[in-house]
């Protein structure tokens, strides 16, 4: 019996698309011919709610965009809004944001290590990185009493001030990690059958890698040193000595390489914001009221699924007249085919997986 | 937050180079810090899109932003105004480019000139209704196909309308 | 002793015990597997039904009676029935020629711990553990479904691959033995003083590869590969139907590990059995030890299945293909070799 081209099916319900994606594949036997994502599944119509909701009622709904590093989409967008408002954020607030955010990358990054290497099929690896993972939600729970959808970061700086006892339990899970990451990567990095299912498999060339517009971690594993936080610094990134990790040859082994290198580099910055943390207010002077003349304002921050951008159009009320996001996931996903092509199907799993996508991101 | 104060001479280099291959077409412009702003007439957007990514090296397509101008015209009158912003790495510069378009009128695709503009379009066209000529398969993104409207404009209601279901 | 005792009831009695015995190992397994897996990553895993969670797959089974048993209306009945109770039925049937001892004398009677003794046993036990493909690939053609379509025919050609570095290195065996009979392989290895697998290492190495990819096991467990194809042959089965696959994967588990006992680690033998000062072992039953192995290798199986991530199908393949069957191969000529300037 012969087999031609026959049209799977993953998802909506699957449990390695991340999230409720349909991904429509053509296959002959093995090998992957197209794919076609078909998403919407979670359209929540985020951008046309915004608009009916004043600036900072949009803040805690920035949460659930990406809701694995919330963190990262309230400074994007409250950086946006202070940008458009002309407001100055007091340098405490702006290094407790690098603090915040770093974290929140830490544990997006474990979390998306977790996942991965779930699908290929070390189902442990998962729970060490969650364990990891686990410690930091810890923080963000004493910091604001949430673990997820954390909404820390407000408009005009962050909502508490971080004390010494917090500072010291943070320094304490910043000597933790490394631990746990050095189990993952004894169980990964060398392995030959994890390097078989890696290595080679899902690349992109950097010129190709651009104009899809990928960014992030994908993009910087074919070795472009595209990172927002030194390219255009924001919150006194421009303050910290940390290196950009990059790949070589854009594969799904250097993405997981270069996510790992990026876990020790946050854990550098945090370390140096916490060790250079100025007094001062935690939060500027607000109005009561935050009425914004008309406008027009573009943020980018270097969220840890890529490249995070609000624009925002202000109409001299309290709410937005038109607030678009640029999602890092939604023009990651786009290059899924072009990767995909050629390989074979049990690669798509770990290419979906090594794009690390969330569909709260891609769908809004 | 502040942006980068010095207006960067490469982006009024750019800006001269744009106007004097577009006389005419370019209806606005201007370079504040590390952004150039021009507001163009429709029918360049494809060779003007082309000519800052081939020639004036703006490699990279950030984002694609469509405003509805229902409530507050803009200029021009036209219904959408779409904004096209580029990047261009190493270096980052940005590039704002805007178009007016109206009701019922369609856009040329920039999805030749860069590659990530596909989806993006899609978006407008699902969001918005506005049709781009040469995109290689316009359909909708979010929304079920036989969905009726464009919810992201003014005119739709929050709470969608009823279809009796 | 009566006839009636000797031909009748003692050989219903050890059937039932055939059969029990294989379904209380799968017992063991599934909380075994449950609990060690949950606690290498760091969890606890299931400790609530009866103490330290003994009686979960009693649970687990009762559950799975419970449910409703669905047909998919696309299915082929016949077919779609028939391929859980093949695959259950091949690994039982196997179970029949697995020594579990030397004879016991009882007063004047002994008693055999086997049900049948062939002098081909190790060619029967292969060959009734590869009728389950059957099973499989009827499992996955009667669901009428791509998902496990596809799952079945992978997992048929997983298998074929590795029955054959399976059948060389055991030949190597039945080389070193002179036999191919099981219990004599076990006497053989008592008589030389030395077990199969110190003996040839590499023919115990390359047949425990295939054992955990004969048995559908992590890191060969892409036909069932849950992130990529959902549960891959047995997708569309539910309810009882769905336990006797989950079942016989165990039961054949547990096979694999009876024969690496038997044929490379001396069966019921104690260790050092050669060995004067330790003959103390000898108290303790054949039986006691052989379990004592069996569980070990079973707790390998596990631990394997915590560690490693998947290999990718065409990886596999190539891993069988290129380097076990020609090292099989290789192993095989050194054996004979060894064996014809002897």
């Amino acid at each position: 019996m012969a087999f031609k081209e026959i049209e799977l099916n993953m998802g909506p319900q699957h449990p390695s698309t991340h999230g409720v994606l349909r991904l429509k594949l053509a296959v002959d036997n093995e090998v992957v011919l197209g794919i076609e994502p078909v998403l919407g599944y979670l359209h929540r119509g985020m951008e046309k709610l915004w608009e009916s909701l004043t600036y900072v009622q949009v803040v805690p709904l920035t949460d659930r965009l990406d809701y694995l590093a919330s963190l990262s989409n309230n400074l994007g967008y409250v950086l946006t809004v202070e940008r458009l408002a002309g407001i100055e954020i007091p340098r405490r607030a702006q290094y407790i944001r690098v603090v915040l955010a770093e974290l929140q990358r830490l544990a997006s990054h474990l979390a998306w290590a977790g996942f991965m290497a779930n699908d290929i099929g070390a189902m442990s690896v998962l729970l060490y990185g969650f364990e990891a993972r686990e410690e930091i939600l810890d923080i963000f729970e004493e910091y604001c009493g949430a673990r997820l959808t954390i909404h820390g970061i407000r408009i005009g700086g962050v909502i508490h001030d971080i004390d010494t006892g917090l500072v010291s339990r943070i320094r304490t899970v910043l000597t933790n990690i490394p631990k746990r990451l050095a189990d993952i990567r004894t169980l990964l990095d060398e392995n030959r059958i994890w390097k078989q299912r890696t290595v080679g498999v899902g690349r992109i060339a950097a010129a190709e890698a651009i104009d899809y517009g990928l960014t992030g971690p994908p993009l910087r594993a074919c070795g472009v040193a595209w990172d927002m936080r030194k390219d255009i610094p924001y919150s006194s990134y421009g303050d910290f000595d940390f290196d950009v990790p990059l790949g070589r040859n854009g594969d799904v082994y250097d993405r997981y390489a270069v996510r790992l290198e990026e876990i020790g580099q946050s854990i550098r910055i945090v370390g140096q914001a916490l060790d250079g943390l100025p007094e001062g207010p935690f939060m500027a002077k607000m109005p009561r009221v935050l009425k914004i003349a008309p406008g027009e304002a573009f943020h980018t921050i270097e969220a840890p699924k890529g490249v995070l951008g609000f624009t925002i159009r202000s109409n001299g009320t309290d709410k937005p007249e038109r607030v678009k996001m640029k999602s890092p996931s939604f023009i990651n996903l786009q290059s899924l085919e072009h990767m995909c092509k050629g390989n074979l199907f049990s690669d798509v799993v770990g290419i979906l997986g090594s794009l690390d996508i969330v569909l709260g991101e891609i769908d809004k | 937050m502040p942006a980068d104060p010095a207006d960067r001479p490469e982006l009024r280099q750019t800006l001269e180079a744009l106007t004097a291959r577009f006389a005419g077409a370019v209806l606005a412009g201007a370079v504040e810090g590390r952004e150039l702003a021009v507001r163009l007439t429709k029918d360049v957007l494809a060779p003007a899109l082309r000519f800052l990514k081939d020639e004036r090296g703006f490699n990279a397509f950030e984002d694609l932003v469509v405003f509805d101008n229902l409530q507050a015209p803009a200029g021009g009158g036209a219904r959408f105004t779409v904004l096209y912003r580029l990047y261009l790495f190493p270096g980052a510069l940005r590039a704002r480019v805007s178009v007016d378009v109206d009701e019922g009128e369609a856009l040329d695709s920039a999805v030749p000139v860069y590659r990530s503009a596909d989806w993006a379009e899609r978006e407008a066209f699902d969001m918005f209704g506005i049709r781009f000529d040469g995109h290689p398969g316009l359909r909708r993104i979010y929304l079920p196909d036989e969905f009726e409207g464009h919810p992201l404009r003014k005119d739709f209601p929050l709470a969608g309308r009823d279809r009796g279901l | 002793m009566t006839p009636f005792v000797a031909d009748l009831l003692i050989p219903v009695g050890k059937i039932i015990a055939v059969i029990l015995y294989p379904m209380i190992m799968v017992m063991v397994m599934i909380w075994l597997e449950r609990r060690v897996v949950a606690l290498m990553q760091g969890r606890l895993g299931p400790n609530r039904v009866g103490f330290q969670g003994v009686l979960q797959p009693v649970a687990d089974a009762a559950k799975l009676f419970f449910k409703e048993d669905i047909i998919p209306r696309q299915a082929d009945k016949r077919l779609f029935n028939i391929s859980p109770i093949l695959v259950m039925f091949s690994s039982l049937l196997a179970f029949c020629f697995i020594p579990l001892g030397e004879p016991l004398r009882v007063g004047t009677y002994t008693l055999t711990l086997w049900i049948a003794d062939s002098p081909v046993g190790l060619l029967i036990v292969l060959g009734l553990s590869a009728i389950s493909v059957f099973g499989v690939i009827f499992g996955g053609w009667a669901s009428n479904s791509k998902y496990p379509l596809m799952g079945a025919l992978r997992s048929v050609v997983q298998v074929l691959s590795y029955e054959i570095p399976a059948g060389l290195t055991v030949l190597t065996v039945a080389f070193a033995a002179r036999s191919m009979d099981l219990v004599e392989i076990v006497r053989r290895q008592e008589s030389s003083g030395i077990w199969y697998g110190f003996l040839m290492p590499v023919s115990f190495v390359v047949f425990w590869i295939s054992a955990v990819a004969e048995t559908n096991r992590a890191p060969f467990d892409l036909p069932e590969a849950e992130s990529e194809l959902v549960a891959g042959y047995h997708t569309e089965y539910s309810g009882m139907k769905f336990a006797y696959f989950y079942m016989a994967e165990y039961a054949h588990m547990v096979l694999a590990s009876s024969l690496v006992v038997l044929l490379f680690f001396g069966g019921w033998l104690p260790p050092f059995q050669g060995v004067k000062a330790l003959a103390f072992l000898h108290a303790v039953p054949g039986f006691v030890w052989y379990l004592i192995k069996i569980m070990f290798f079973l707790y390998l199986y596990v631990w394997i299945r915590a560690t490693f991530p998947r290999y990718r199908f065409d990886s596999l393949i190539r891993l069988v293909w290129k380097w076990l069957i020609p090292l099989a191969l290789a192993n095989f000529l050194a054996v004979a070799l060894v064996r014809f300037l002897r």
